[in-house]
């Protein structure tokens, strides 16, 4: 569990880093946390010969708070998002399914920019962006560009990103007051990714549900938002048929492979179960 | 002076001695990160050696190509077969009577198999040539499942002993047989079983999992030309029978070899064997004439040393009407993998799975099993249990289970009106084994009044209630176990390993001042010896433990011993340790008397003195006893104060327990909650409550991860689908349920202190508690049994194949 040698490369700014990207291609990868990229080198899935740490870049942190909307700087480590208390107050969501993700060891050092940026379909953070409708903010050689999460995940580790392009921050629009929030997950232990895991927020104004967003990991090579599931709970009161319909638009959705966590029926019927109590528990929280 | 005012009371309980709670010593320097392990241990000029592994499962190896890898700067040599051959060290011999091969000799027969062995500058070096190395394979046909390994037309596995149809356990009948080992009466148990009211019959499988302790194995090996002289650190669970099975397979004279075992995290049986890494650093320190490290990483570790279980266990039980059982027949198909590795005294190559008639009356019984050569790794060690005996115990606690449902019987009273009675000890069971003392029905009666054993299944029925209605989806389980163990291997007349004798020592120093050190032939891994054997000397010989040194390990001070193990510590070594006090004490006495001149029997033994009897006021300490025993010339008597005690246990020890798990199973999501366990443990004598609840705890998390999701698994390629952390499941606090402790107290007859060993007990009895739970709370909707692991999606695929999922 040793992998093979490396340069490591320690800009201080974002223009220098993909300078550096351009100049060593696919030879080269940007590291953040580095929770999901050293283990690949370690188990020498992943052979890099340059690496460049992104921990100097000032502009890549913080937290903002606006009025109308949040920016999250790509090397905000898991930890702050569930330690900030305005992000917290803004989008509770975010603490919700940040403390589901690994364990505090992970946490303090994996970063959100690397959650979302890695293109892991086990990864909890693309769901969740999905669901909150972010956009990731994106910076290459010719400039920066903007890209909504959701569409943003192509196949497993393939993203829209460029290789010399680098994800510098995150941008999620406010949500009504009226609105509730769910991240279920189930998994076999801490620090295991998902059997099923699912994000939901629904905004509920006198009974009736306006606006509704669901969102799934790792049961697809990407993550999962259903437009339908959506759909179905705008304009009910989110009663149990609203909910079933709901829970089927997004099983139409999801296409889960078997793995050590079990067979494609079970991790649909545990899907199903999931969805069904994010969708529920937002709904109460509404 | 201070001595003549403290009150009995206080005397005694400065010393810290048998039944204080006393804090681990040990800790102190654990807790700071100040513990030695082998991988702390750094030597001028040392390499480092590491392995190409085998990515398939059963291939020929058609060629190795070292020449990039040699290439590397840095790269000292690269070892193979072929260099090993001309020192017979290709292969070496097993626990188990088998040989093994140390790298691969033609062909590799599970995946992560040792085929190269690369000697570089540092690990980094190690590593990247290790990707440089070159091998052909050829891959052949791998047989995965033991039955069809027995298949007629299997593919042969072991080619070098293809044919022979004589193994070191008696005849083998197929290329990938290893033996069959038959217990008890056959005939007269397939009697019984045609004549019985009832019999029940289920296939009981105890999955392959693993040790998996923090620390992994490793070695360092330095070889002085000069002296001649080979020093080898290592993680030996047992350095004795190391050093001499080393001085057997490599011809070095056993005293020009030091086997030092330094701090050792953790070994549960996966540091009792012999390793290819050991050998192949102990040549390559030879070859180099420098020393040489080698440290398995954690994938190394899982798919290549010792597993444990992989047992399928064929059962039939038969009872009256009225639930009297009358015979137990059990048949095991043993899956070894590739080398029949596994630590058992040599007797037993299925260990002590006879003990399988469990805590229970039985008549008349038969056990036969077969040990199988598949494509996977070697080992079949006992995993934080005596030998096999985990095994034993989830049979007979699943049989019990299921015959209680064909009887339509509560399963408590079932147990209750089988067990042995506590005026039947000793007692002489069906499959040989002489049960030295118990008390199972008090046990039993103070578990489940503890928990309120009725209160529990009312409300069950009331849950089954509910869910019925579609007013839960959680089922409601209980898990009853009563295990009985046999540790203490044990009596030379029938435990050896290699022919080793599987007796044990202590070697005790009394200083002048009155404090003391203590070797033993035995090896902490986080038991607490430094701890707990001191308190058996402080209360024997009246010297505070806290003023008593306790050094193992290392072979050329440490008195010969068969190490640490099948609970064998306590009943062997903590005898010795015992005893070794006893004469030490003895000689006091006689030093006492001249003191104080009076005649030998004039004198009696008092917490921490010597007085004279009917005039407590006249005394000598043991630190003025101490003193005098080196510094005053005695008549008769030799100076100093020492003893060594070579103690060979006339039996095993029995320490049973009765263990009661509640658990809550949704049946949606195959989650289950552990709602509380009570564990009530007879060790016998108990010398320090805390390490015995700490043992407790670690030992019933271990057997929670068995029971709920921890397996060494392969595909029909024979790839490990376990290799990491990620999948094999190693709980974390977070998935540590609480647990009630509480105990009774039957102490052995035979030893010394009447102690019997608990280190093993909660995951011998823990596994079937928590795996009755699972399996109880589906009896109502009519499951018999269903394999372990029980993780999420199995029993989600029971709860489905039940028509819980609507
Ligand atoms: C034991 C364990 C358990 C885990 N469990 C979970 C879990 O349950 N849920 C979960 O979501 N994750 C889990 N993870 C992953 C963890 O959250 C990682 O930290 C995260 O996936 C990646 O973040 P990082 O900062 O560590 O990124 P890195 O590992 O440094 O990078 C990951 C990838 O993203 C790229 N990258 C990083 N930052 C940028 C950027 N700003 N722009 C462009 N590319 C970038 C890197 O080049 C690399 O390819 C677990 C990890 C471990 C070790």
């Amino acid at each position: 569990m040793i992998p093979a040698g490396f340069e490591y490369h320690r800009p201080t700014d974002v223009a220098s880093a993909i300078e550096i990207l351009k100049t060593h291609g696919d030879e080269a990868r940007v590291v953040a946390g580095g929770h999901s990229l050293i283990p690949m080198m370690k188990l020498r899935m992943a052979d890099l010969a340059h690496l460049i740490d992104l921990q100097d870049i000032a502009s890549l942190k913080g937290i903002e708070i606006g009025a109308d909307s949040v920016s999250i700087g790509a090397m905000v480590t898991q930890h702050e998002l569930i330690t900030h208390a305005g992000l917290h107050e803004a989008l509770p969501i975010m603490r919700e399914a940040a403390l589901q993700i690994a364990d505090p060891q992970v946490r303090y050092v994996g970063t959100v920019g690397g959650n979302v940026a890695n293109g892991d379909p086990g990864n909890d953070m693309p769901g969740l962006m999905q669901c909150l409708d972010a956009t990731y903010v994106i910076e290459g050689a010719e400039g920066t560009r903007r890209v909504k999460a959701r569409d943003f995940y192509q196949s497993a580790y393939f993203t829209d990103r460029e290789e010399d392009e680098i994800l510098t921050r995150i941008e999620i629009a406010r949500l009504p007051a009226e609105t509730g929030h769910a991240y279920e997950k189930q998994k076999r232990k801490i620090g295991d990714y998902a059997t099923a895991a699912c994000g939901a927020l629904v905004t509920m104004q006198g009974g009736t549900c306006t606006a509704a967003s669901v969102a799934m990991t790792n049961l697809s090579d990407t993550p999962v938002w259903s437009e339908e599931a959506g759909a179905a709970l705008v304009g009910t009161s989110c009663g149990p048929d609203a909910v079933a319909a709901a829970v089927a638009a997004c099983l139409e959705a999801i296409n889960p492979t078997e793995d050590n966590r079990g067979p494609v029926e079970f991790k649909r019927h545990v899907a199903g179960v999931i969805i069904r109590r994010a969708i529920e528990r937002a709904v109460s929280r509404a | 002076m201070k001595d003549a005012v403290d009150t009995p009371e206080e005397r005694s309980a400065g010393l810290k001695g048998m039944g204080c709670a006393r804090k681990r010593v040990e800790d102190v320097r654990f807790t700071q990160g100040k513990g030695n392990y082998v991988d702390d241990i750094k030597l001028d000029g040392m390499l480092f050696g590491d392995f190409v592994r085998s990515p398939y499962a059963h291939a020929r190896v058609v060629s190795i190509n070292a020449e990039a890898a040699l290439a590397l700067p840095g790269v000292v040599a690269v070892l193979t077969a072929a260099d090993l051959a001309p020192l017979g060290l290709h292969w070496m011999p097993t626990l188990a009577g088998d040989k093994q091969m140390v790298l691969a000799d033609g062909k590799v027969l599970f995946q992560g198999q040792e085929v190269a062995y690369v000697i570089a500058e540092d690990r980094y070096i190690a590593a990247d040539a290790v990707e440089l190395v070159e091998v052909e394979y050829e891959e052949l046909p791998v047989v995965v499942d033991p039955f069809k390994a027995l298949e007629p037309d299997a593919p042969v596995l072991r080619e070098d002993i293809a044919g022979k149809m004589e193994g070191a356990h008696g005849p083998r009948r197929h290329n990938n047989h290893i033996f069959t080992w038959e217990q008890g009466d056959k005939d007269a148990t397939e009697a019984v079983l045609a004549e019985a009211d009832v019999v029940a019959e289920e296939m009981i499988y105890y999955h392959r999992t693993h040790p998996c302790p923090l620390e992994t194995c490793g070695c360092v090996a330095s070889m002085d030309k000069v002296t001649g002289k080979l020093t080898l650190w290592g993680t030996f669970q047992a350095p004795h029978a190391v050093r001499t099975v080393a001085a057997l397979i490599s011809g070095i004279a056993e005293h020009n070899i030091r086997v030092i075992s330094p701090d050792i995290g953790g070994g549960f049986g996966n540091k009792v064997g012999v390793y290819p890494g050991y050998v192949c650093s102990i040549v390559g320190s030879i070859v180099t004439g420098k020393p040489v490290k080698w440290i398995e990483d954690r994938m190394e570790n899982l798919m290549s040393t010792a597993f444990a279980r992989d047992y399928w266990m064929q059962g039939k039980i038969a009872a009256t009407k009225e639930g009297k059982i009358t015979g137990l027949w059990c048949h095991t198909t043993a899956d070894h993998g590739g080398f029949d590795a596994c630590a058992d005294p040599t007797k037993f190559p299925a260990g002590f799975m006879n003990i399988c008639t469990g805590s229970y009356d039985i008549p008349v019984a038969y056990l036969a099993v077969d040990g199988v050569y598949t494509n996977k790794a070697p080992g079949g060690v006992a995993y934080r249990c005596s030998f096999r005996v985990t095994e034993a115990a989830y049979f007979i606690e699943r049989m019990i289970e299921v015959l209680a449902i064909k009887l339509n019987m509560d399963a408590a009273e079932l147990r209750r009106i089988n067990f042995i009675k506590a005026d039947q000890f000793p007692y002489q069971s069906a499959l040989g084994w002489e049960y030295d003392s118990g008390d199972y029905h008090t046990a039993w009666d103070k578990a489940l009044k503890a928990v309120d054993y009725e209160g529990l299944r009312a409300e069950q029925a009331q849950r089954v209630e509910e869910f019925k209605a579609g007013k839960t989806r959680k089922l409601m389980g209980i898990g009853l176990t009563h295990f009985t163990e046999i540790v203490g291997a044990g009596p030379v007349k029938n435990c050896d390993i290699l022919g080793l004798g599987m007796f044990d020592s202590c070697e005790i120093r009394i200083h002048p001042t009155g404090s003391a050190i203590a070797r033993l032939g035995t090896i902490s891994q986080g038991q607490g010896h430094a701890t707990t054997f001191a308190q058996i000397i402080a209360s024997e010989i009246g010297i505070p433990a806290d003023d008593i040194t306790l050094e193992e390990g290392d072979t050329d001070t440490a008195p010969y011993g068969l190490g640490t193990y099948g609970s064998r510590s306590t009943p062997v070594a903590g005898a010795a340790t015992a005893m070794a006090a006893r004469k030490i004490r003895a000689k006091a006495q006689m030093i006492a008397a001249y003191l104080l001149e009076v005649h030998d029997d004039d004198v009696e033994f008092d917490i921490d003195r010597f007085v004279v009897k009917g005039a407590p006021e006249r005394f000598k300490t043991m630190k003025e006893i101490a003193f005098a025993a080196y510094n005053q010339a005695i008549p008769g008597l030799e100076p100093g104060l020492e003893a060594v005690s070579y103690y060979d246990p006339p039996n095993m020890t029995y320490p049973f327990g009765a263990y009661i798990c509640v658990a809550d199973v949704d049946v949606d999501t195959g989650e289950v909650g552990i709602r509380s366990f009570y564990a009530l443990d007879d060790c016998g004598t108990r010398i320090n409550p805390m390490i015995i609840e700490g043992q407790v705890h670690g030992g019933l998390t271990e057997a929670l991860a068995i029971a709920l999701g921890q397996e060494i698994a392969y595909d029909d390629m024979g790839n490990v689908k376990t290799g990491t952390l990620m999948d094999f499941f190693l709980p974390t606090a977070w998935e540590t349920p609480n647990y009630t402790t509480d105990h009774t107290v039957t102490p052995s007859p035979h030893h010394p202190i009447g102690a019997k060993g608990v280190g093993e007990s909660p995951n011998v009895g823990g596994v079937p508690a928590f795996s009755n739970a699972v399996h109880d709370a589906f009896r109502p909707f009519g499951l018999t049994q269903s394999h372990m692991p029980h993780d999420h999606w199995r029993v989600w695929k029971t709860a489905n194949k039940l028509g819980l999922h609507g």
